[in-house]
């Protein structure tokens, strides 16, 4: 039987660059994933009638620029679309718009532009510390080797770079909710509810949760990775799959889609290799499982497999997600009141204010649906046609917040579906008037949908709530870090280890650096 | 009667209208939560009870859960650190268990009621963490601790008196087997196991029964000189025996606090019950670590010079202080004063000597001794009829 240094569980982004990363050093690789198509929840799919949406991730705001160079991504045929603009569309239809460090529009106060240009500042070079971490594994801090020391050293010396006032505020911000902070800050409240957004994309926190600063700065070394605000992929979110499979083959990668991997084999004290759905069984010197820890641990190792510790650890990993997403095929271009023409293809946000965030929140803690909604909305057929037919377009939106667990039950539960998307639609005409008109056809997504599609437990593409206890040296939980766990040959590879989630590959990346570091491969 | 109507926190337990009865000195003491007798009426003549006739020991409070489901055994197996598989049907075996971080956190004993289905007696409540074991295993776990009554039998003539009761042919049982019996209708199981190190036998019961049988007990084992026996007449046979106890001995990792503080069954002279053949336990990864690194402690046995209890002496070496007692009491039977300790490696490999210092009040007057002492290999009590089949007549 062949005889694999690694088999990558999970053709995602981070499955496919930690394998990527093993190649190029000379190690033999297989990736299998269940799906036919690789990239994870960098997907597209065709919708109605000659429309293609990307139905898991829609943008791309942290993806790591050296990881795009060094795997030649863009020879691969990675093409990112312009940075976008946020507007924040307010009710009035004067909408404020942010770039970058710059605000206008909505009768912002010469006093926000100025606090917001602050903020922005220490909010960077936050990001700019925490990448410094994120470059590397997470150090131990008990059992902390020679590495481990010298980056707790250079995390220290860089605090203690920033200033007395940033390290001072970096301190007693990480832990707090984003509500106080926007509040301390800034006084209009569509500005706030703007900011608060980025905090909360992708988890099941409000504003008002704690952890929600951090989460923050989290999206922030998007940019200190060399992004631009958010970005589109050309082509659809499946084309970053498909040009980081292209690099991974040519870097001598093996892959196979379509061929769920149902049990890791643990033989002895040790993983021997995976049990394909087709009933093969395929030997590695190590298993590096790109899936999310809870299936890799529950579903795949079992939790007969480990210690009760563990199984305990994984039981308790926060993984619910309370982001949803609704999809629109329309025949022609929807106008949004007071969006000139031309910014339609921006980054269009619907968050009124905070409160309504935090009250939209409430119902969902319950298993019930909420009214108010928070929407990321991205119409990517306008600078990319390819996407739709001539002169018709595809909306995708990030919602929030969809109950992971419906009381009712989201299985097979139509009336729940239709309920909410026409609570979607309606709050969407608001803004964007006769655009039922327009839909061909229509879909929405909620979080089961996600972990059914994807894979991803809780409906969660952060593999797991990126909260202060799960993260960084935590990540995803004691006796589990730095990649590895107490199971000899088992490697952690994909957004639920350091630095987690969203598409940045640096977990893929650091897997990998890790894995070689520890020279158990031939 | 109920701790409500008695108007108190405690617990008493099936057989407290009788073991008040008999607790002249009123003498109580709290075993996890349950009010029991210290001592009944002299703890030294309810020693020799144990040694020379019979004593009978009040075990209710001991946590008992069943285990029953097609993955009974596996998940027996990777709570604690032995084999179960060893353990067959109708047999009882000593275990302890870990948490991952190979701390130890409770000694108990199994044991295998049928296919499928065993008890576990533990020192500590052990409901979460059995609970969170359970995690991916086909088992039910119940708590019945208070659904079943158990007094120990201990001493020679105990299989004489069980007999009596109408344990036929029990003297057939070898150590750590199961036995079952009718008592007044009802199923008494017996095991060959008890604390003492002694010839004996644990009583397990409906508590319906528990009154009728501590009165047969009573009534058919007076001319045998049968004896109520507190815990304070246990202490010292099972330290004559080499019995550790949890939370005297080693803190259960559970309640430990401080860091540092909790050993590893390899720390405390259970190397024996670890099977590291077992592919997984709890605690496993962190006890290989630690076999290759080396051990922090050593958990040793003293012969103490004199007739001075150790009581919670400091051990040292050459002047400097390398280990502390645990336990300690002069050993009637044994002739011997012993003491546990745990001393700090590479000290206490057998026939290392030491000196302990020992503080003993007479007369109001606080004396200091430093006595030698000395590392054994076992423990000095160690009758035949402890294993003899079958047992010693009377």
């Amino acid at each position: 039987m062949t005889k694999y240094d690694a088999i990558v569980i999970g053709a995602g982004h981070n499955g496919l660059i930690s394998s990527s990363y093993l190649a190029k050093a000379g190690k033999r690789v297989l990736v299998v994933d269940a799906l036919n198509q690789a990239g994870g929840c960098a997907s597209t799919k065709a919708f109605a009638n000659g429309f293609h949406i990307s139905d898991c991730a829609q943008w791309v705001h942290q993806l790591d620029e050296k990881i795009v160079k060094e795997l030649s991504l863009e020879m691969h045929g990675l093409r990112l679309g312009e940075a976008k603009r946020t507007i924040a569309l307010q009710s009035s239809g004067d909408h404020l718009i942010v770039d970058g460090d710059s605000l206008s529009g909505a009768g912002i106060s010469a006093a926000d532009k100025k606090a917001y240009k602050a903020f922005r500042r220490q909010m960077q070079v936050f990001a700019k510390l925490m990448l410094k971490l994120y470059r590397t594994r997470a150090p131990k801090m008990v059992d902390a080797d020679w590495g481990d020391r010298m980056t707790l050293l250079s995390l220290g010396l860089g605090l203690k770079m920033m200033g007395r006032r940033n390290m001072r505020d970096m301190m007693r911000l990480v832990l707090i909710n984003i509500y106080d902070v926007m509040n301390e800050h800034f006084e209009h409240d569509g500005l706030k509810a703007a900011i608060a957004l980025d905090a909360i994309t992708g988890t099941n926190m409000g504003p008002r949760s704690p952890n929600t600063v951090f989460t923050y700065i989290h999206r922030m070394v998007g940019e200190a990775l060399g992004n631009r605000g958010v970005s589109q992929v050309m082509g659809g979110m499946g084309s970053l799959g498909g040009a980081l499979l292209s690099s991974a083959k040519t870097q001598g990668v093996e892959v196979r889609l379509g061929e769920a991997v149902t049990r890791i084999i643990k033989t002895g004290d040790r993983v021997m290799g995976v049990e394909l759905s087709s009933g093969d069984t395929l030997e590695a010197i190590a298993v590096v499982s790109s899936v999310d820890p809870t299936r890799t641990y529950r579903d795949l190792l079992g939790y007969r497999n480990i210690e009760a510790g563990q199984a305990r650890r994984v039981e308790q990993y926060r993984t619910r997600s309370g982001t949803g997403k609704l999809h629109l095929a329309l025949s022609g271009l929807p106008s949004f009141v007071g969006v000139s023409p031309d910014d339609h293809s921006q980054r269009l946000i619907i968050a009124p204010c905070m409160d309504a965030m935090e009250a939209g929140l409430n119902p969902i803690k319950y298993g019930e649906l909420t009214s108010q909604h928070v929407f990321d909305i991205s119409i990517p057929s306008i600078e990319d046609p390819t996407l739709a037919p001539a002169g018709q377009h595809v909306l995708t939106a990030l919602v929030h917040y969809v109950p992971h667990e419906l009381k009712t039950g989201w299985d097979n539960n139509e009336s729940a579906r239709e309920q909410l998307l026409q609570s979607l639609l309606a709050q969407l005409e608001v803004y964007a008037p006769g655009i039922r008109e327009l839909i061909i056809a229509s879909e929405v997504r909620v979080p089961e949908d996600f972990e059914a599609s994807h894979g991803v437990t809780g409906g969660n593409w952060h593999h797991g709530e990126l909260s202060i206890d799960q993260a960084l040296m935590m990540r995803p939980f004691p006796g589990s870090t730095q990649y590895t766990g107490s199971v000899v040959g088992l490697y952690l590879c994909g957004a639920g280890s350091h630095p987690g989630g969203s598409l940045m590959g640096l977990a893929g990346k650091n897997a990998a650096e890790e894995i070689l570091k520890q020279g158990v491969l031939s | 009667m109920s701790a409500a109507e008695r108007k108190t926190m405690l617990l008493t337990t099936p057989f407290h209208s009788r073991v008040e009865q008999y607790c002249e000195l009123n003498d109580w003491g709290l075993w996890q939560g349950y009010t029991t007798p210290n001592s009944y009426f002299d703890m030294e003549l309810e020693y020799f009870a144990i040694r020379s006739t019979a004593g009978v020991l009040d075990l209710s409070p001991m946590n008992k859960y069943r285990i029953l489901g097609p993955d009974a055994e596996a998940f027996l197996n990777r709570l604690v650190t032995r084999d179960v598989t060893k353990i067959g049907v109708d047999r009882v075996g000593y275990a302890v268990w870990c948490n991952d971080g190979g701390e130890l956190m409770d000694d108990g004993t199994i044991f295998h009621l049928a296919e499928d289905d065993y008890r576990l007696c533990s020192y500590m409540r052990a409901d979460d963490w059995l609970e969170w074991n359970a995690s991916g295993f086909d088992v039910t776990i119940n708590n019945e601790s208070d659904d079943i009554a158990a007094l120990a039998v201990q001493g020679p003539v105990s299989c004489t008196i069980l007999t009596l009761i109408g344990c036929e042919g029990l003297n057939e049982l070898k150590p750590f087997g199961i036995a079952r019996f009718d008592f007044e209708g009802v199923e008494m199981m017996v095991s060959r196991t008890g604390f003492t190190g002694d010839l004996g036998y644990e009583v397990w019961i409906d508590p319906s029964k528990a009154n009728a049988l501590w009165d047969q007990l009573f009534d058919k084992g007076r001319d045998y000189l049968i004896k109520p026996i507190g815990s304070h007449a246990l202490h010292v046979a099972r330290i004559e025996a080499g019995f550790l106890q949890a939370n005297v001995d080693f803190v259960p990792a559970e309640i430990a606090v401080r860091p540092g503080r909790t050993r590893t069954p390899l720390e405390m002279g259970l190397d024996w019950q670890v099977d590291f053949n077992k592919s997984l336990f709890n605690g496993r990864a962190a006890l290989v670590k630690q076999r290759e690194e080396g051990l922090r402690y050593r958990f040793v046995l003293l012969d103490v010079e004199g007739n001075k209890p150790a009581e919670h002496s400091f051990i040292y070496k050459n002047g400097k202080q390398i280990g502390i007692v645990t336990s300690a009491a002069w050993c009637p039977t044994a002739k011997s004063n012993l003491a546990f300790a745990q001393v700090e490696m590479p000290h206490g490999a057998v026939g290392d000597e030491f000196v302990a210092e020992i503080y003993y009040q007479r007369e109001l007057q606080w004396t200091r001794l430093m006595a030698p002492c000395k590392v054994i290999d076992g423990p000095l009590f160690n009758p035949p009829r402890k294993r003899q089949t079958p047992a010693p007549a009377h």
